[in-house]
């Protein structure tokens, strides 16, 4: 038994997927000030470090010497353990993520599976800490997101399954492998052989908004009415997990965007632009920051809606459609592929 | 019907434009100023606590010991102090204090004032906890701005 090697190549893994995942809360939480700024025609953080690029650094200093602050009738367990349900799952879930052909923690065959089921752990960390609070606004905020996460859940997973059916595996290294080639073999598009590619990126990507609690779907948190919603009593390192929690999970639906619809780790122009290379993780970098990118953007630009609209979206308009887009595909894989 | 698909549309092609508005603003320059490193600069009707215009030809002040800012002033916030020397024509300034804590900017002693001899200042970063720190001896102020 190599049992050695593999505890020493299980800790790499282990700190390069911390690091990543903590490095990128660490750093979008600077692209998000800096971003919000500019759009605004401010200037955001620039004092600390050039261009403000050390404020991440100060900003984990401070809220790792602040105090944990126990509010009065707090369930205590149950308090603690939710920052924890926020950051685990969300680590765990980059076990899996390809980000080339050969960089991938774990190449499990139900990759899918394993990302979606650790990813519905995290509602249960809004609904913990929400509860555990004993503060109305959290409560408050815990039942919005849980109704939020159940609409969207479903269309997610439907969408999912039009993937799974069109790539007809679960693996994530195989799904970016059957878009191997050029822009035009991606499944956002619909020269991949499904027409209905485009509608069904969008739909994912709305989701995937909704799934991660972000603006405009952000009514867990909903400053201006809530507070700060479920993380309302939370302080120090307590609220930092949340903080990051949320930036990994934004971090993980664009890495699964990019996987499932942007072909992953290829390069758009393998053949016009050689010397780029055809693959290769900085290509799945690009890709995923700029969605992180678009996310941001929307963050800034669009207004919250109101839980009405969000459950009528998702009920009224992505279910639909996504069961349709389902029936759609699944003919077009029957009686075309 | 047709209006669902017709709200789909149109919600979707505004989100769209919403978005291009952003990214364009991203792109421009900002327009805040970094305060205490940049600062605007005063418009000339500003009005900040009144001071001793300093007279280019005899580099000096150009009061006249009057006293008609005093008693044109309706918060009584003005003190001249003038006397009497040898040799000099007319009485000499020896003090000018103004209290500004009770100053309303009303610009009554500027309008008094013959030999315009003092004007609003462009100073605007006032902050204390003490209010003796608002008495200003505006003779000292000028001496200090040679």
């Amino acid at each position: 038994m190599d049992l050695g090697i593999n505890v020493v190549e299980m800790v790499i893994y282990l700190v390069g997927i911390i690091a990543f995942a903590a490095g990128n809360a660490a750093y979008l939480v600077w692209v998000e000030r800096k971003g919000a700024a500019h759009i605004q025609r401010r200037t955001g953080p620039k004092e600390v470090g050039p261009f403000g690029l050390l404020q991440p650094l100060a900003d984990g200093a401070k809220l790792m010497s602040k105090q944990i602050i126990f509010p009065d009738g707090v369930d205590k367990p149950l308090f603690m353990l939710a920052p924890l349900l926020a950051m685990v799952p969300a680590i765990m879930i980059f076990v899996t993520i390809p980000f080339s052909e050969t960089l991938v923690a774990r190449d499990i065959n139900i990759g899918l599976l394993m990302i979606f089921a650790f990813a519905s752990v995290n509602i249960l960390a809004l609904l913990i800490g929400g509860w555990a609070s004993r503060n109305k606004y959290a409560v408050i905020s815990a039942a919005r997101a849980v109704s939020q996460n159940v609409a969207y859940e479903i269309p997610m997973l439907v969408i999912t399954i039009t993937i799974v059916l069109i790539t007809g595996s679960m693996n994530l290294r195989e799904i970016v492998a059957s878009q191997a080639g050029p822009f035009w073999h991606w499944n956002i598009l619909p020269t991949n052989g499904n027409f209905l590619g485009p509608i069904t990126f969008i739909m994912f990507f709305i989701c995937s908004l909704a799934e991660t609690n972000r603006a405009p779907f952000d009514l867990g948190e909903a400053e201006s009415e809530l507070i700060a919603g479920f993380h309302t009593e939370y302080s120090s390192m307590g609220f930092g997990l949340f903080f990051m929690g949320e930036y990994a999970n934004i971090v993980i639906g664009a890495a699964l965007t990019t996987i499932l619809f942007l072909g992953g780790w290829y390069s758009p122009f393998p053949e016009t632009i050689p010397y780029l290379g055809t693959a290769g993780a900085w290509w799945f970098l690009v890709k995923m920051y700029l969605l992180i990118w678009t996310v941001v953007l929307i963050r800034w630009t669009y207004p919250r809606v109101t839980l009405w609209s969000l459950l009528n979206l998702s009920w009224k308009i992505l279910i639909p459609f996504s069961l349709l887009n389902l029936l759609a595909s699944a003919g077009l894989v029957k009686f075309l592929g | 019907m047709a209006g669902y698909f017709k709200n789909i549309l149109s919600g979707s092609w505004s989100l769209i434009v919403g978005l291009s508005i952003t990214q364009k603003e991203f792109f421009k320059k900002p327009v805040t100023l970094q305060y205490p490193w940049e600062s605007l600069e005063m418009s000339p009707r500003f009005r900040g606590h009144i001071q001793l215009v300093k007279d280019a030809e005899s580099g000096t002040h150009r009061c006249i010991c009057c006293g008609m800012c005093e008693k044109g002033c309706p918060s009584g916030c003005i003190t001249v102090k003038g006397e009497k020397q040898e040799g000099v024509k007319g009485k000499v300034l020896v003090g000018y204090d103004l209290d500004f804590t009770k100053c309303s900017l009303c610009g009554q002693c500027i309008e008094n004032c013959k030999p315009a001899a003092i004007e609003f200042s462009k100073e605007y970063n006032l902050a204390s906890t003490r209010k003796e720190d608002f008495h200003y001896d505006l003779l000292k102020r000028l001496k200090e701005q040679k």
